[in-house]
Formats: structure tokens, C-alpha cells, sequence
């Protein structure tokens, strides 16, 4: 009979610690899933709200021509740059990233956290001052705003200066976390450094490249601001798309291209395992402090 | 051949650097230039300081409420994401996976996405923008899930019997709380909370759909000088802003090194 008492206060305080998830969870049901539903809502009716797929025809016939048309409309091309730009942002990233980690990860420097601050603190300063000195280099060069081609170049570039540390700080994480003895081993038998690096450090930092290429990816899609402060308005990303549309209260149109990102969100996330991996928070640098 | 490599690789890093703090030292030098254009050195000047700190030009007044902004942002985020922290780590799997599920959405999806659903949802209620309600609860949802992350590690690292041997000795359940629970988990609470000004300071797109028509956030200011009277004055007096603020950071984490190293070569000699 004495059992019970102690077990039973022990439940009614775990009860109590549970509550707590009570306000942040009210908070994410009403301010992250409900907007996410009405945009869903949005997509899925026309102006009078009744059901509809007329804005997915919209946007995906283009310029009315069927769906051959939708190749040749702005759309598509808006469409393609994005993916180009973020796909050749992601890889850019990636290539330079990930030696940065490794060369700081497998140096012999004392304070290796400090040294990698070196990479994170531009990062504080604001966003959009960050765009805007690159902005500032650019015209200083004579690249600004020169021709199509280079508003291509100067985006890209734009996305990479902007997450080249949300790119950098996972990787390091992974490779640093990497036990020496594994290394030891493969040496012991035979592996050249090469081989070593191919067989062991590349595969078990894989899920610190998954996790940069998840913060890297999308945003470099859909971050305008870039885009537009760095080629003076004259190149449109996807998520240009979405601005125009809610702008001008496009609504049930801004919504289906919100509806695809999103989309495109969980296929990102699924894909590189976003959703059982704790490392988008140290990719924003919390593992620092 | 072995020192050829190391060469390489500190060149390489040495490029990175360059690369990611041209654009920031290039704003630093012409902030003394006298002239508001980045091709022409008219001198030595701290006419854009002078600009910068004068209350009647727009640039200060503008720093100061978005700095505000972020205060009230980041501390009402960090309360909502500790607590809801402690909440998730305690709840039971399914509850604690799916929460953990959604508070991941606005940290992945696209920020422009999270700002039009929001600001759909803030339209569908009718909620007055100028009650600056909608702008602190907008960027809440940007922040709070950063703080969540931040904080549940630090729960995984705690040693949960001490919340226990708190209770035994007669401790109440938010004593155990305040006086167990929160000082293992503060490193993780005060990095959730930087992370939530930074990111505050840094949005654009949330405060661009919900905020006052009258108020403007640093973001807003410069995304919108385009055209306009004093345009470029007031451009080159925010060069005097980022070099402030870069010199602002760059001194915090020299001193925080310093201390950090005087700190652990203390406890080598103690040892």
C-alpha cells in the first residue's frame, strides 16, 4: 500500500509537466496548420468560394495554349529558372561548404568552434544589409543589372553569400562528431586517404549534407528578396509569384503556387529525412553557443 | 608535398573568407567616404555617421523600433518555446512526435509561404494590423520553433533524477521546475533566444504582410529605396549602420573568446 502513494504523486506530476505542451500546441494549431489549410482552402475555390480546379488549370496552361502552352509560358520559364538557380545555388554551396568543414573539422586548430564563429558572424548582421553590400560590390564591379545572363550570376551568388553558413554548420557538426577510432581502423587496413574519406567521413556525414541541402534548397527558390534587390526587379523567382499574386489579392492564384511550394516542401523534406533529424537548429548556428 | 596541401587548404579558406566579408568591408570603408556613391572616394568624412545618428533623419528611429520589435518578439518566443519545450519532452511519443512534426513546418517551408498563409489567416479573422498583434504573432511562428529546437537538446542532456531528488526532498512541482529544470536547461533557453532576435531582426517577408501601415522595419526600410527624395543619403548612412553593428559583433565575439580561453586555461591550472 505505501507503493502507491509515491507512484501515484509521480503520475499526477508527469500529468502536470505534459500540460505545458498545452499553449504551444493551441499556438501551432492555430497560427501554423490553419494558415496552411486556408491556403489550401484558397487554392481549391474561385472569388465567390465555390470549389474549383480552374486556378491549377490557370497556372498550369500558361497562356491558355493546353498544356504544350504551359512549356512556353512565363510561368514555366519563372518556374525553371527557380529550379535552376536553386539547384546550381545548392551545389555551389555544397562545394564550397563542405571543404571549409572538413579542412576546420580535421585541422589542428586549438579553439575549431571560434575559428568556425569566423564563417557565422555575417550572418548577424541583418538580411537585407547583407544583400544590399552585395548589391553595393556588384554595381562597385560593373556587374549590376549589366544583362540577363549576369542577373543569373549575381542571384545565384546572392543565395550562395546568403546560406553558405546554413550549409557550413551542419556539415561541420557531422564531421566533427565522426569518431577518430573509425578513421584508425580504415587506415589500419589498407584504405588510402582517399578511400578512407570516400568509404567512412563522406557517408557518415551525410545527414549533415541532407540537412543543408533541406536549408538551402527551398530557400534559394523562393527568397525574392534577393532576387529582386540584387538584378533591380528584373529577374522573377517562384516565389516572385506568390508577392505579385497576393499584391495585387490574387488570392486563389497566390495560394495554388503556395499550395506547390509547400508541397515541394514536404517532398524535400521526406527526401533528405528532415522531419527525425535535430539538425536544422544547428544549421541556424544554436550548437554554438 | 604535405605543406603544398596545407597551403592549399588555408588559401581555400582564406577565399571563403573574402568572399563572405567583401561585400561587409566594402560598406565599412565607404561609410568614412565622403560621397554617397561606392565608385567615388571624395575623402575622408563621417558625414554618413553624422546622418545616421541626427533622431530627425528616418534611419534611426526606424533601428531603434525594429530593435523593439525584436525584444518583445524574441522574449514572448522564448517563454512559448521553453515552456512548450519542457511540454513536448514530457508528452508521450505520438503527442510529442507530432508536435515536434509541426513545430518543424515553419522552419523548412519556404518564409514567404509562412508569411502569405499567415497573413490569410489574419484576414479571414479581421484582425486590425495596427494593433501590432498580427506582426508579434507572425513573427512568433517564424522564431518560437527555433527555440523549441534549441531547448530540447539540452532537456536530452539533463540528468532527469535530479528533478526527482528535488520532489523527494519536498520540493513542489514549479519550484522543482524553476530551481532543477530551468538552470540545466538555460544555455539552450539564452541560445534559442539569440537565435529568435537574429531571426526577428532578419524577416522581411512576415513583417511586409502584417505589420502597421505606419510602422517599417529596417528590412522594409531599405528593401523599399528604390526611388525618392534622400535615397542615397539615407543608403550611405545605413553603410554607417552595418559598419557599427559588424564592429558591434566582431568586438562580442573577440570578448567572449577571451573570456571563454582565460576561463578554461583557469581551470587547467586549478586541475
Amino acid at each position: 500500500m505505501t507503493n502507491i502513494t509515491p507512484h501515484a504523486q509521480k503520475m499526477r506530476l508527469h500529468f502536470s509537466r505534459k500540460l505545458l505542451a498545452i499553449p504551444y500546441g493551441l499556438f501551432l494549431a492555430l497560427f501554423v496548420v490553419i494558415p496552411l489549410l486556408i491556403i489550401v482552402y484558397y487554392a481549391f475555390t474561385d472569388r465567390s468560394g465555390n470549389f474549383t480546379l480552374e486556378n491549377f488549370a490557370d497556372f498550369f496552361s500558361g497562356n491558355g495554349e493546353g498544356i504544350l502552352g504551359f512549356f512556353r509560358s512565363s510561368t514555366c520559364r519563372t518556374i525553371g529558372r527557380s529550379l535552376f538557380i536553386a539547384l546550381t545555388s545548392t551545389i555551389l554551396c555544397l562545394l564550397i561548404a563542405y571543404p571549409v568543414a572538413y579542412i576546420i573539422a580535421r585541422s589542428k586548430l586549438k579553439n575549431k568552434a571560434a575559428f568556425l564563429l569566423l564563417f557565422i558572424v555575417p550572418m548577424w548582421v541583418n538580411f537585407v544589409l547583407r544583400i544590399n553590400a552585395l548589391r553595393e560590390l556588384f554595381i562597385w564591379i560593373g556587374t549590376f543589372n549589366k544583362s540577363d545572363n549576369w542577373n543569373l550570376v549575381n542571384t545565384i551568388i546572392g543565395m550562395v553569400y546568403d546560406f553558405l553558413p546554413f550549409m557550413i554548420l551542419p556539415v561541420y557538426t557531422t564531421i566533427i562528431k565522426i569518431d577518430k577510432s573509425y578513421l584508425e581502423a580504415a587506415r589500419d587496413l589498407g584504405a588510402t586517404g582517399a578511400k578512407t574519406f570516400l568509404k567512412v567521413t563522406l557517408p557518415l556525414s551525410k545527414a549533415g549534407i541532407m540537412s543543408g541541402i533541406s536549408m538551402v534548397f527551398l530557400p534559394s527558390m523562393t527568397n525574392y528578396v534577393v532576387s529582386n534587390w540584387l538584378t533591380y526587379n528584373n529577374t522573377a523567382i517562384i516565389g516572385s509569384f506568390i508577392e505579385q499574386a497576393f499584391r495585387n489579392t490574387l488570392w486563389n492564384q497566390g495560394s495554388v503556387t503556395a499550395l506547390i511550394l509547400l508541397l515541394l516542401m514536404f517532398l524535400m523534406t521526406w527526401l533528405t529525412g528532415g522531419f527525425k533529424e535535430d539538425t536544422q537548429a544547428e544549421a541556424r548556428g544554436t550548437s554554438l553557443w | 608535398m604535405v605543406k603544398i596541401g596545407t597551403c592549399l587548404k588555408w588559401f581555400f579558406i582564406g577565399l571563403v573568407v573574402l568572399f563572405i566579408y567583401a561585400p561587409i568591408v566594402l560598406l565599412t570603408v565607404n561609410s568614412f567616404n565622403a560621397s554617397d556613391r561606392i565608385q567615388i572616394w571624395d575623402g575622408f568624412s563621417l558625414e554618413h555617421y553624422k546622418y545616421f545618428f541626427d533622431f530627425d533623419h528616418e534611419p534611426l528611429p526606424i533601428v531603434l523600433q525594429t530593435l523593439a520589435l525584436a525584444a518583445v518578439v524574441a522574449t514572448l518566443s522564448t517563454l512559448l518555446g521553453t515552456v512548450g519545450a519542457i511540454g513536448i519532452f514530457y508528452s508521450k511519443k505520438k503527442v510529442a512526435g507530432a508536435l515536434s512534426g509541426v513545430n518543424r513546418i515553419p522552419v523548412i517551408n519556404a518564409e514567404v509561404v509562412t508569411a502569405i498563409s499567415f497573413a490569410l489567416l489574419v484576414t479571414a479573422l479581421n484582425v486590425d494590423k495596427s494593433t501590432y498583434i498580427p506582426l508579434i504573432l507572425g513573427q512568433m511562428v517564424l522564431c518560437t520553433p527555433f527555440v523549441v529546437l534549441s531547448v530540447i537538446p539540452k532537456l536530452k542532456q539533463m540528468d532527469n533524477n535530479l528533478y526527482e531528488a528535488a520532489l523527494d526532498l519536498g520540493a513542489t512541482p514549479t519550484r522543482a521546475l524553476f530551481s532543477v529544470i530551468i538552470p540545466q536547461i538555460l544555455p539552450g533557453i539564452l541560445s534559442g533566444f539569440l537565435l529568435a532576435v537574429t531571426l526577428s531582426l532578419d524577416d522581411y517577408v512576415i513583417a511586409a504582410y502584417t505589420s502597421p501601415d505606419s510602422f517599417k522595419t529596417i528590412s522594409m526600410h531599405i528593401y523599399g529605396l528604390t526611388r525618392g527624395r534622400h535615397v542615397e543619403e539615407i543608403k550611405a548612412s545605413y553603410w554607417a549602420f552595418t559598419a557599427i553593428i559588424f564592429l558591434i559583433i566582431v568586438v562580442a565575439v573577440v570578448t567572449a573568446n577571451v573570456v571563454s580561453l582565460k576561463k578554461s586555461k583557469k581551470q587547467t591550472v586549478k586541475e
